[in-house]
Parts: structure tokens; sequence; C-alpha cells
């Protein structure tokens, strides 16, 4: 079989093959053996907590990436299959009972769903951020106002910024511009950067990594202690170092600069990983078997940085947040009129004993974002973690 | 000093028992310890295998015992070229496996392949068995695309495992079903050589007859060839044809089976067959196993002459501890690296009544169903 063929392309095969006396499929696609009398009734603790989720992995969506591994679900399967195999196994190979059908396995994805659904906070945090990007994605829809126009009814009599009233429902800014707006659209700025430039190290960390921790050697030595001068710098010097090096700083040169900074972090973690799972002795195995490294690099090393990779990237989006603010709080990030959070705080710092709501709420936006990324981050960590799962 | 003369006997006893499939000679395999910040110096090495040279011969399975640590995993890895050699060469069918790389190297591996130790580290969690077993065949062109879905179920349906679970990922199955599929991926490739690293350590008491069992029949069936490796002797005995006993890095004795636990001849081989324990609460009060002084000394610095004869009760001061022992050919096929065994004679260190208790209990510690 080979890894590009999806797996349920083998079920009618295995359907006709195995029913020649047509026995009946059973209604639930996992439950097995029905035909087996090796088999106690009543087992299958996994069964009855079937939920919507997983009736979607069982199909073509689960067979496209049939590469992710349960642990629950499938015990009940397995304690049958085993009092199956190991009657059977010693003397008779290849008499085997009909099997009803070929079951599927839960992915990893789902057990790691069902974990994460426990944490609550995690949850939340999850809830937030899809609020967020629905915000960022709809800003002209959502938002109220022009997040850039100036308006003469959003300024006091004194020319002063106006506190949250029906109209302007955050406030307005120092420029009369509607502030729930300008945080709105400064969602955009804050998750675009967020995502790509943690995109952008993740991906330079990837491969540093794979390439340090795979191969070894020399080029271990440079890349590792290259990272090594990386983290002993320090970040936000190197950040402001880098964008102030660049005329007309903008989102996309602050993708880069923060990318170029977070590589090394990135680049430590996939080391580590890889370190570990290369001496596996699956990975042994597939080189006997004649695998090249690519091969053994895509198919048996990648699958299992998921993990870490969706970790690290959660927890390093909040990180990324912030940095992001800081920079454009003193100038160095996005430009105005182009509204971010960190900016706005900037501006409106010195009226925080007249106008509060000018600092509170860009505040409170950069606060519940770098929370929720963290508790998702946090929560997959722990639904991810190898420690509950037999590897 | 020994290396001319064991490659000499080595090849006299196989001239004399057949065909040599894998030659094996002088194999080293050190592993640095090094030092330093920037600048890695070498400080020493840990001489996990320190000049090996024997035979496997076609069909054969040939038992590799010794203690925990004395080098055996690395010599069957070292044989695959999962290890860089430090020395010596491994010829297979003649082939130096020491100067293939890259393609040459991955084509020839397909003659050689390997059984884990451990079943739940050995497969890769994130394939399902369709994907694991059909690896090889695609990696090596086995099969054509369509063949090879039905190539995997019989494979899967040869080590006993039901053809219908290629879609199941390998946490779903017991370790003893798991180390039957990291079988059938080894037999993917259609081998000659096996290497069995202690497959049946990591399982069930239960299951290892099975699993021994089902290594037989499949030896039978495609002349399988084995270097069985393990730290059960009697299961080494059950299964070999011919068995080397391995002490901190090398060979001390290699003879066919019976021989061997018949009539142990180096001091180390007769102290670990002692070690067996009999399943006779009688005689194992009565009989007095030998137990050696001292601790297996660090392969990072073994000592001069005799590797054995820190803890050797037959020692001699002056050549034991001086002089290194080559492994000589005693009797017909029987080898031992020994100065003191002699063709006529050779170090007892049980009486004869002991070694008989053991000899007879041995037997009947081997897996049930030995008789198929």
């Amino acid at each position: 079989m080979s890894p590009g063929k999806p797996p349920d392309e083998f079920v009618p095969g295995i359907a006709t093959d195995l029913d020649p006396e047509g026995l009946p499929k059973p209604p639930d696609d996992r439950a097995l053996g029905t035909t087996s009398d090796l088999e106690e009734p009543a087992q299958e603790p996994g069964g009855p907590t079937t939920d919507d989720f997983e009736a979607g992995d069982g199909d073509p969506a689960g067979s496209v990436e049939p590469e992710f591994e349960v642990a629950l679900a499938g015990e009940g399967h397995s304690a049958a299959m085993q009092a199956e195999s190991e009657i059977i196994g010693a003397e008779a190979y290849g008499e085997w009972l009909p099997e009803a059908e070929v079951i599927q396995a839960r992915g990893t994805w789902t057990e790691v769903w069902r974990r994460f659904r426990k944490d609550k906070f995690a949850v939340g945090g999850l809830v937030i951020i899809v609020l967020l990007v629905v915000v960022a994605v709809f800003a002209p829809w959502i938002a109220p106002h022009n997040p850039l126009t100036q308006y003469d009814s959003g300024l006091s009599a004194k020319g002063q910024p106006l506190p949250p009233s029906s109209h302007f429902w955050l406030g307005t800014d120092l420029l009369g511009r509607d502030l729930l707006s300008r945080l709105i659209y400064g969602a955009r700025v804050s998750l675009v950067i967020g995502i790509l430039a943690n995109g952008f190290a993740l991906f330079l960390g990837v491969i540093f990594g794979i390439l340090a921790g795979y191969f070894r050697g020399g080029l271990e030595t440079f890349i590792m202690r290259a990272t090594d001068v990386m983290l002993a710098f320090p970040i936000f010097l190197l950040a402001i170092a880098l964008s102030s090096s660049i005329s007309h700083p903008g989102i996309w040169v602050l993708v880069v600069v923060i990318g170029i900074v977070y590589w090394a972090p990135m680049t430590r973690v996939i080391h580590g990983e890889v370190l570990s799972i290369r001496e596996k002795e699956f990975v042994t195995a597939a080189r006997l078997t004649g695998c090249t490294n690519r091969r053994i690099l895509t198919n048996h090393i990648l699958p299992h940085l998921v993990a870490p990779i969706i970790v690290y990237t959660s927890l390093g989006i909040a990180t990324t947040v912030l940095l992001e603010a800081s920079l454009s709080y003193i100038g160095l990030g996005v430009q105005p009129p182009t509204p971010s959070w960190g900016q706005m705080i900037a501006d409106g710092q010195q009226y925080y004993t007249s106008a509060i709501w000018l600092t509170l709420f860009p505040g409170l936006c950069i606060m519940i974002t770098v929370l929720a990324f963290n508790l998702v981050g946090d929560g997959l960590r722990d639904a991810f973690d190898p420690q509950q799962r037999r590897r | 000093m020994s290396a001319a003369a064991t490659t000499a006997t080595s090849a006299t006893a196989a001239g004399r028992n057949g065909d040599v499939l894998v030659h094996i000679e002088g194999l080293k395999v050190h592993f640095p310890i090094t030092s330093g910040v920037v600048v890695q110096r070498k400080v020493g090495a840990v001489r996990a295998v320190d000049g090996l040279s024997f035979d496997v011969l076609r069909g054969e399975t040939l038992g590799l015992v010794g203690e925990s640590g004395c080098g055996k995993s690395t010599t069957g890895r070292a044989i695959l070229q999962l290890e860089k050699l430090t020395g010596g060469h491994v010829l297979y069918e003649g082939a130096d496996l020491a100067r293939l790389r890259g393609g040459a190297l991955r084509r020839q591996r397909r003659r050689m392949q390997m059984i884990f130790q451990d079943p739940y580290a050995s497969l890769n969690g994130r394939m399902t068995l369709g994907r694991i077993v059909g690896e090889p065949l695609l990696v090596h062109k086995l099969r054509p695309r369509n063949e090879r879905e039905g190539r995997v179920k019989e494979l899967l349906k040869l080590v006993g495992i039901n053809p219908n679970t290629i879609n199941r990922y390998p946490h779903e199955f017991s370790g003893g079903q798991r180390q039957r599929i990291g079988i059938a991926r080894a037999l993917a490739v259609e081998p000659n050589f096996i290497v069995c690293d202690e497959p049946i350590s990591a399982l069930d008491v239960s299951i290892r007859a099975q699993i021994i069992n089902l290594l037989q029949e499949l030896q039978r069936t495609f002349g399988l060839t084995y270097l069985f490796i393990a730290h059960d002797l009697s299961v080494v005995r059950h299964i070999s044809d011919r068995v080397a006993v391995m002490y901190l890095g090398r060979i001390v004795e290699l003879a066919v089976n019976h021989e061997l636990y018949e009539e142990p001849l180096h001091p180390y081989t007769q102290a670990l067959l002692s070690a067996v324990p009999i399943p006779d609460p009688a005689v194992e009060e009565r009989r007095r196993p030998v137990v050696l002084a001292g601790d297996v000394p660090s392969p990072a610095s073994p000592p001069p002459g005799c590797h054995f004869h820190t803890r050797c009760p037959a020692a001699q001061e002056g050549l034991c501890d001086v002089d290194d022992p080559a492994l000589r050919e005693i009797r017909p096929g029987h080898l031992v690296a020994c100065h003191l065994v002699t063709e006529t004679d050779y170090p007892r260190i049980r009486s004869a009544e002991e070694r008989a208790a053991t000899v007879g209990a041995a037997g009947v510690d081997a897996p049930e169903g030995g008789a198929s």
C-alpha cells in the first residue's frame, strides 16, 4: 500500500473478500467482530461515547492523513483482537474468523480534541481566538465606523476625546476617531503579524532543527551554536535594531523581523524532538528496509513533530503579539494611520488621567489575546502530552 | 595480535561446516568518549565490540549470548551497518558492506533485516499496518502498485495477524501482535538474513513461545538465516544451531549448540550456564552456582590480556593477565578463546555432577511447543 493511497479504498475489497456469506454490516462502523464468538458482548467501552466529531473522522477526512493514532478508543478492539489472534495465532495462521468490517482507527486529532475539550480554560481561549479571527476577517462589516475618519463629532468642544457613549461605544481617540473601530482593525494587524511571523519563524526553525537534529555532524554544531548566539541576544533589542534600520517599518517588515528573532527557540525545540525521534527503533527499521533520508524525514519524523509544532506555535503567537505591540508602542512597528494596539496605547498614555479608555481598551485587547493563545497552547500541550499516550 | 589466527580458524571452521552467508572479520565498534566544549577531543573509547571474527552459515541460527552490555546488540547493529565500524569487515556473500554507501547499501540491505527488541518503539505509531508493512515494497518497488495491498495482507497472514487490520494503527495491538507486525515488515523485502535483537525479551512469557515458533516456522519456509541475540540461555539453546558466547566485546566460545551446553570449555561459559536456574527445588537446593567475583570491567578500559582474567577462578598470573588469547578451534567446530583450554583438558570450575544437573534441567526450561 502506498502512502498516497487512501486506505478507504481497501474497504470495499475487504468487505467482499471476507463477507462471502454476505454477513450484514453492523450499523456502527466501529463495532468489532459481531461474528466472532470469542468476544463477549457489551464491551466496547469507547463505543457509546461516539460523538459527532468522530463520526466526521471516520470518512475521507480521516483517511486523507492516515497517520494519526489513538490511545483510548482502540482498547475495546485491541482486547478483542488480542484474544482472537493469540488464541488462533500460534497454531492456525490464516484461518480467520471473518470480521464484519475493517475498522477505522480514530485519529490522533480526535483523541487530542477529546482531551482538549475537557480543559475549560483552553476551550475558552479557543472561543476567544475564533471570535478574534472572525472580527479581524470581517472588520469592514463589523466596525461601526471607519477607523481612519476623524469625526468632528468625535471631539468635545475643547477638542478632547470623548468617553464611551451610545454613538462611539468605546469612545474616541485624540483625533476624533472611533476607538472600537480602530481596535477591530487593530486585531487584523495583531493576528496577521502573530500568525505570519510565527509561520516564518516556524519555517526557519523546522528546517534548521531537522537539518541539525537529523544529519548531525558539523552542521549541527554550526546551527546549534548559532541558535545559542541568537538566544543570548536580548530579543527586544535585536528587534529594535532590526526594525529601526529599515526606513519604513510596516507589517511585512515586522513579520520578517519577528521571524528572524524567533527562529532560534523554535529551532531548539525541533532539534531536540528530532534527536529523540531519530533514535527510535522504527526509524532504524525504516532505514533498514531501504527508506531514503527524505522518506524517513517526511513519513517517519515529520508526523511526530506535528504536536510540538502546534503547541509551540500557539504559545509563540502570544509572544509575538506582545512583541508587535511593544514595537508599535515605541514607534518601530506599524506606522500610523494604520491602527495597532500597541501604537494606540502609546498615543493615549499621556491622557490616562483624563481619558483612561484610550489605554485601557487596547491594553485589554492585548491581554485577552495573549491570554487566549497561552491558554490554548497550554491546553494543546496537555492534550498532546506523551505521558498520557503509549507510543 | 590475534587477528590473523582468528581469521584462519574461523575460515577453516566455515569450510568444514558449509556455506558462509555472512563473514565477520575483526569487527570493532568503539564509541568515542569526547571532552571539551568547542573543540571536541577524543579522550577514550568504549570498546563495545572489540575484534570479533565469526561466520554465519546459510540457513543456520547462530545464537549470540552474553551479559547486558557485553556488545551483543552492537554486534548485530554493526553487521547491518547501523553502527559505524571502527575496524574490520562484514562480508555478505563476499561483498564488503562497510564499503557500500547510499543506494548500493540500501539495495544490499534488502537481503538483511532486523527484528527489534521493543515492539512498542519499533513501529511508527502514525502509520497504519498497511503502510508499515507496505513501505518496504514501495521503497524497493517489489510489487506494482495494485498488488501491494494483496502482498501486505499475505505477509500479515503469514505472521498470524488478521489481514483485515491493515487500516489500523499499531497501538491497537498487543506486544506480541506488534512483534508479529515487525516480523512481517522485515519479511516484506524478502531477506535471507535476519538479526533478531532480543526479539522476545520485551514480551510476556506466555507470548514468547509463540514468537519463537513463528520465527522457526518462517525459517523453515523461507530458508532464513538468523543471528539470534538474547540473554536467555534456554531460549537460545532451543532455537540455535550454534551458539557464540560474548564477554566484554569479544567472543569467548563458539560451538554447536549441544556441545556448548553439555560441555562448556571456557570458564566464563561454565559460569554463565551454571547461573541458569533449575526448575526443580531439590536440585536447586543442592547445587552451587558459580558466582563470579566482582563486576564486569568497564568496556572503556578493558583489562589487559584475557578480558575475563579479573574474574576467572582459573586465571593464571603471568599468562592470562598479559597475553590476549586467540579464538582457537579446540575441537572440530568448537572455538574457544582461553589459554588454559587444550585439546585434552580444560579448567573445570564446577564438579561434573553439578554440570550434569544443570544440563538436564536447562533442557526442560526450553519453551513449550519446541517439538514442532
